[in-house]
């Protein structure tokens, strides 16, 4: 523990930042806030792409901070195996940046929507579900406008092939229903991971449910895979 | 160099759900309004100066491919006039 020192990339409009630091901090990890202009520090053994409304979801949420200079030393990093995990604003920025595939837009109900929502662990065997079983049932918050998943049916199939989806929208007890889909997402889609499994994207906040205090620790074990991706 | 206004249209895909033309939709609807269907588009009117109107096009189409447009879920296209 303490090995790890987590690059919270703030960009103008990130707003989950601190929360992450803190929810980290608890979890024993090192973290840091980095403005997005800095780049990167030396020594970053981990990237996360906080939540927010960074460039005020201008033209698409997340479009404008894909285009950010240190998105392409966060790729770079990728393919070196860094982990790297994006929650909500972070996974708009991860999907515009060409860190995993697929696009979060417009929910079905054209509305902003901030609801706890619960999640069914599709793979168990990423350094971000290690805490979990395979088809565990997790309660995590979603607080988005646009998380509604969408991608061609081709590749999402390829990408069920793979095992590359994370998380899906269900009910309390794991079933995948349209009425537990909070937002119209294919195949109730809540989080994907990259070309590795050290490279994670996911709609809802695992940082808003990590602090004993709060009541739900459900999300400590995805952020506790920034320790389990670099052990 | 030419004057030119590019006009780019970034349509959502064919299948790919439009939630607010939908909801624009029914509130046409609820104004009395008949009709089948909506769909909405973003257009983007871009001026620059080219050499001609096909290198105007060009530089015009990476603009779309690389940041107006998102591939996933977009398609798009570009008209070039001289301005």
């Amino acid at each position: 523990m303490g090995t790890v020192t987590v690059a919270i990339v703030r960009f103008g409009g990130s707003n989950c930042d601190r929360d992450a630091e803190r929810a980290l901090e608890h979890l024993e990890i090192d973290a840091e806030i980095v403005w997005h202009e800095d780049g990167l520090p030396d020594g970053t053994t981990g990237i996360m792409l906080p939540g927010g409304f960074s460039y005020g979801d201008y033209l698409r949420a997340g479009a404008m901070a894909a285009q950010s200079p240190i998105m392409d030393e966060v790729r770079e990093a990728a393919g070196e195996g860094v982990p790297i995990l994006g929650v909500c604003n972070g996974a708009q920025v991860g999907c515009e940046s060409g860190l995993t595939e697929g696009a979060f837009t417009t929910n079905e109900s054209a509305r902003f929507q901030c609801e706890p929502v619960y999640l069914r662990v599709e793979r168990a065997d990423t350094p971000w579900t290690e805490r979990y079983e395979e088809g565990d049932v997790i309660e995590v918050p979603i607080a988005h406008g646009e998380g509604r998943y969408e991608i061609t049916d081709e590749r999402l199939e390829e990408l069920e092939d793979d095992g590359r989806i994370l998380f899906r929208y269900c009910t309390e007890d794991g079933e995948l229903t349209d009425e537990a889909n909070p937002n119209g997402s294919k195949h109730n889609v809540a989080g994907v991971l990259g070309d590795r499994e050290t490279v994670a994207v996911l709609m809802p906040h695992p940082e808003r449910v990590t602090l004993p205090d709060i009541g739900n620790t459900d999300g400590q074990g995805v952020l506790e895979g920034f320790e389990r991706a670099d052990a | 160099m030419t004057a030119y206004t590019a006009t780019v249209t970034i349509r959502l895909k064919h299948g790919v759900l439009d939630p607010e033309a939908e909801t624009t939709r029914r509130a046409l609807e609820r104004l009395g309004f008949d009709l089948e269907d909506l769909r909405s588009a973003d257009r983007f009117e871009i001026d620059l100066e080219a050499e001609d109107a096909g290198e105007a096009t060009e530089r015009v189409d990476e603009m779309a491919q690389r940041l107006l447009a998102n591939p996933t879920i977009h398609d798009y296209d570009v008209e070039v006039d001289e301005r």
